[in-house]
C-alpha cells in the first residue's frame, strides 16, 4: 500500500518521461524537416528529398514495424501460454532457445540469410527475420508472466469451480498481461530499429533515406533519414510505455 | 438436481460429509500422504482437522472438494458421492477459503465476492444485491468497500472478504484451509469471533484446518486430532479431547495447558457455585459475625436491598465494626452467570479474598466461585469423559456423541 521511497521516485521519472518523450519527437521531426527543406538542394537531392516519399518511407516502416509486432503477439502470447500448461513446461527451454537464437543473431545476418534461403525480395522478405529476432522478449515475459502468478490464486480459482480454461482467462491471463506488455514494448524498440535494415531486401522504410544519402555522399538525406528513423523509435518507446501504464489491470496500478 | 447449490428460495444449511476409507497415494512416494481416513463429519458442525505440519490434514481436506483426487475410497456429501458430481460443479457448491484469502488482485471486492454466482449463473440484480449482503455479513460496508481493490484493504480485511467470497453462493459446506493464519493475533481473534457468530446464524457445515489448537478449542463443535498420514489421532469435542488425550501425541499437542484451555469452554452457570454468608448492608453486625463463626468462612458478603453484592467482609473487619454500611473491601472484577470459567479464575485471582461474587442476569447475588470450585467442576468434566475409550482404528472416525 505504501510505496517506497524508490518505488515514488522511478514512478515520478516515468511520468516526467511520458510528458517530455513525445515533445522531443515533434523537435527532432520539425527540426530536421525544418533544417532539410529551408536549405538549396539538388536534383538528385529532391527526388528523395520530398514530402510525399518521406511519407511513403515513413508509412512502410510503420507498416513493417506493425505487422512485425501483431505476428510477435500472434506467435509468442499463445506459445508462452502453451508452454506454461502442466505437460508442456518441459518444452519451454526448446522453444526459448530458439527464440534466443534469433535474438542473438544480429538482425542484418538473419535478413541476409533469408534472403538467401528464399532468393526473393519484398515486404515478407523483411519482415520475417525480423519478427523472428523480435519474437524472444514477448515469449520470455510471457513465460514469466505467468510464472509469477501466485498459485495460491489458481488454488482459490479452481477451489471456487472455476474450470482451468476459465481460470486462465479470468485470473492467470489478466494478471500475466502488465509482463506481456513490457516485452511488448522491448520487441517493438527492436522492430522499429531493424526495420530501417529492410532496404537490403527491398522492403522500403526509412533505411531508404540512410542507404542513398550514404551511397551518393549526400549528407542531408543520410541526416534526415537518421534523425527521423531515430524519432520513429521514440514515438514507438513511447506508445509501448503509454500502453505499459494505461492497458494493466487496474487493480494492479 | 446435481449441484450441492441450494435451489433460490431455500438456504443452504450443512449437510453431512462421510470420508470412507480415504486413501492418497502419490506416485513415487513409499508412503501414502493420507492413509485410510474414515471419518463423519456431522450436519452444521464445525470440524477442525488439527495436527502438525505435514500430517496431511490439508490435503485431506483438499479431496473433499477433489482438489486433490483420493487414490482409493469415497467420499460423500450429504449421501451423493463427490465422484459422481463434475469436479467444477461439486465445487461451486463448496464454499472455499484459504490463507491470505486469495483474492484476486485485479478485480475489485464486488468483483471476487461475485465470482461464484457469476459462475452459477446469477442474474445480475441478484449477485449485486448478495455482494451487499455478503459484505454486510462480514462487517465492511458495502458502498466504502465494493468498489476497492484488494490491496487497499488491510490483511484482516481482506479475509473477511475471503470469507464473504466463500459464502457468496450460499454453499452448504464450507473448507477453510489456515484462514486466518496470515494475520495479527488481535485481528485472529476478532475473525475468529466473527466466524463462530456468522456459523451460529448460518449452520453450515464447515471444515476448518490449522495448525493452532488453541484456534481449534475456540471454534471447534468437534477437534479431529491428526497425525502422520492424517491417522486420527483422536476425533471427538474439544472438551472431551481437553478432559482425556487419548495418547501423549495428543496431550503433546495440547501443551501444558489443558486444564487452562478447558476453562475457557466452561461457563460459569454450568457449574456448581458455593455460597457464602452474607447480609445486607442494613443488617446486624453481630448477626453475620455468628453466621461466619458457624460456618467457619472467611469472608461473608455484604448485599444492597436488591441482592446486589456490594462488599467483601472478613471476622476481624467485623469485630470492630459499629454497621454493615461501610465496612469491608470493594468487589473487584464482575463475573456473571455467562462468564467462561476463565474469566471468573482472572476474578478471583484479584481479590484478597480469592473468591469471586457471581451475579445473575439483574446483578443479583448467585453465588461465589472459589478455586475449589474450579479444581471440582474440571475434575467433573474429567471423570466424565475418563471413560471415553483410546482411539483405535476402527472407531476412530465415529464421533461420539
Amino acid at each position: 500500500m505504501t510505496a517506497t521511497t524508490g518505488q515514488q521516485a522511478t514512478a515520478r521519472a516515468e511520468r516526467m518521461r511520458l510528458l517530455v518523450q513525445p515533445v522531443l519527437v515533434l523537435i527532432l521531426v520539425g527540426g530536421v524537416l525544418g533544417w532539410a527543406f529551408t536549405r538549396d538542394l539538388s536534383a538528385t537531392q529532391k527526388a528523395s528529398m520530398n514530402v510525399a516519399n518521406i511519407a511513403t518511407l515513413t508509412w512502410q516502416h510503420v507498416l513493417i514495424t506493425v505487422v512485425v509486432v501483431l505476428i510477435v503477439l500472434a506467435i509468442a502470447v499463445p506459445l508462452g501460454t502453451l508452454l506454461t500448461r502442466p505437460g508442456f513446461t518441459r518444452l519451454a527451454p526448446i522453444f526459448v532457445g530458439i527464440a534466443n537464437i534469433g535474438a542473438a543473431a544480429p538482425a542484418i545476418g538473419l535478413l541476409v540469410l533469408f534472403y538467401l534461403a528464399t532468393r526473393t525480395t519484398g515486404f515478407w522478405i523483411g519482415v520475417l527475420p525480423i519478427a523472428f529476432y523480435s519474437l524472444l522478449p514477448v515469449l520470455r515475459n510471457t513465460i514469466l508472466g505467468y510464472k509469477e502468478v501466485d498459485p495460491a490464486l489458481v488454488d482459490a480459482g479452481r477451489g471456487q469451480g472455476m474450470s482451468a480454461l476459465t481460470v486462465l482467462r479470468r485470473v492467470e491471463f489478466p494478471l500475466a498481461v502488465p509482463y506481456i506488455l513490457a516485452g511488448l514494448r522491448t520487441s517493438l524498440v527492436l522492430a522499429v530499429g531493424t526495420a530501417t535494415l529492410c532496404f537490403l531486401v527491398s522492403a522500403g522504410g526509412l533505411g531508404i533515406l540512410i542507404d542513398t544519402g550514404y551511397k551518393l555522399r549526400d549528407n542531408v538525406t543520410l541526416v534526415v533519414g537518421a534523425v527521423l528513423a531515430v524519432a520513429l523509435a521514440l514515438l514507438v518507446d513511447w506508445l509501448g510505455a503509454l500502453a505499459e501504464t494505461y492497458l494493466g489491470p487496474k487493480g494492479l496500478r | 438436481m446435481t449441484d450441492l447449490l441450494p435451489a433460490e428460495e431455500h438456504t443452504g444449511s450443512g449437510v453431512e460429509i462421510v470420508l470412507d476409507d480415504v486413501v492418497k497415494q502419490y506416485a513415487g512416494q513409499a508412503d501414502p500422504a493420507v492413509d485410510h481416513v474414515s471419518m463423519t463429519i456431522p450436519a452444521g458442525e464445525t470440524v477442525v482437522f488439527v495436527g502438525p505440519s505435514g500430517c496431511g490434514k490439508t490435503t485431506t481436506m483438499r479431496m473433499i472438494n477433489r482438489l486433490i483426487e483420493p487414490t482409493s475410497g469415497k467420499i460423500t456429501i450429504a449421501g451423493r458421492d463427490t465422484h459422481s458430481i463434475d469436479a467444477d460443479r461439486l465445487r461451486r457448491g463448496i464454499g472455499y477459503s484459504i490463507q491470505q484469502a486469495g483474492l484476486f488482485p485485479h478485480l475489485t471486492v464486488a468483483k471476487n465476492v461475485a465470482t461464484v454466482p457469476g459462475l452459477v449463473g446469477w442474474d445480475k440484480k441478484r449477485t449485486t444485491e448478495r455482494v451487499d449482503e455478503m459484505l454486510d455479513l462480514v462487517g465492511l460496508d458495502p458502498d466504502t468497500y465494493r468498489d476497492r481493490y484488494p490491496r487497499q484493504l488491510s490483511g484482516g480485511q481482506q479475509q473477511r472478504v475471503g470469507v464473504a467470497r466463500a459464502l457468496a453462493a450460499d454453499p452448504p459446506v464450507l473448507l477453510m484451509d489456515e484462514p486466518f493464519g496470515a494475520v495479527d493475533p488481535i485481528t485472529r481473534g476478532l475473525l475468529q469471533d466473527e466466524l463462530m457468530r456468522l456459523q451460529s446464524d448460518l449452520g453450515k457445515t464447515i471444515v476448518f484446518v490449522t495448525h493452532d489448537f488453541n484456534e481449534a478449542v475456540k471454534i471447534g463443535d468437534r477437534i479431529a486430532v491428526l497425525g502422520n498420514q492424517s491417522h486420527i489421532m483422536q476425533y471427538d469435542t474439544p472438551e472431551a479431547i481437553l478432559a482425556n488425550p487419548a495418547n501423549d501425541m495428543v496431550a503433546g499437542f495440547i501443551g501444558a495447558d489443558a486444564s487452562l484451555k478447558q476453562l475457557t469452554l466452561a461457563r460459569v452457570r454450568d457449574i456448581e457455585l458455593a455460597q457464602c454468608p452474607t447480609a445486607y448492608r442494613n443488617g446486624s453486625v453481630a448477626e453475620l459475625r455468628r453466621e461466619l463463626a458457624e460456618q467457619d468462612a472467611p469472608w461473608g458478603l455484604i448485599l444492597d436491598q436488591r441482592d446486589r453484592p456490594l462488599r467483601w467482609v472478613s471476622p476481624e473487619q467485623l469485630a470492630t465494626a459499629g454497621s454493615l454500611e461501610d465496612v469491608g473491601d470493594p468487589l473487584g472484577e464482575n463475573v456473571s452467570l455467562t462468564s467462561t470459567l476463565q474469566d471468573a479464575l482472572e476474578a478471583l485471582l484479584m481479590q484478597a479474598s480469592a473468591s469471586a461474587a457471581v451475579t445473575g442476569r439483574r446483578g443479583e447475588y448467585a453465588g461465589i466461585i472459589t478455586i475449589d470450585t474450579l479444581v471440582h467442576a474440571l475434575q467433573e468434566v474429567r471423570e466424565e469423559h475418563a471413560d471415553d475409550h483410546p482411539v483405535d482404528e476402527a472407531s476412530a472416525g465415529e464421533p461420539t456423541p
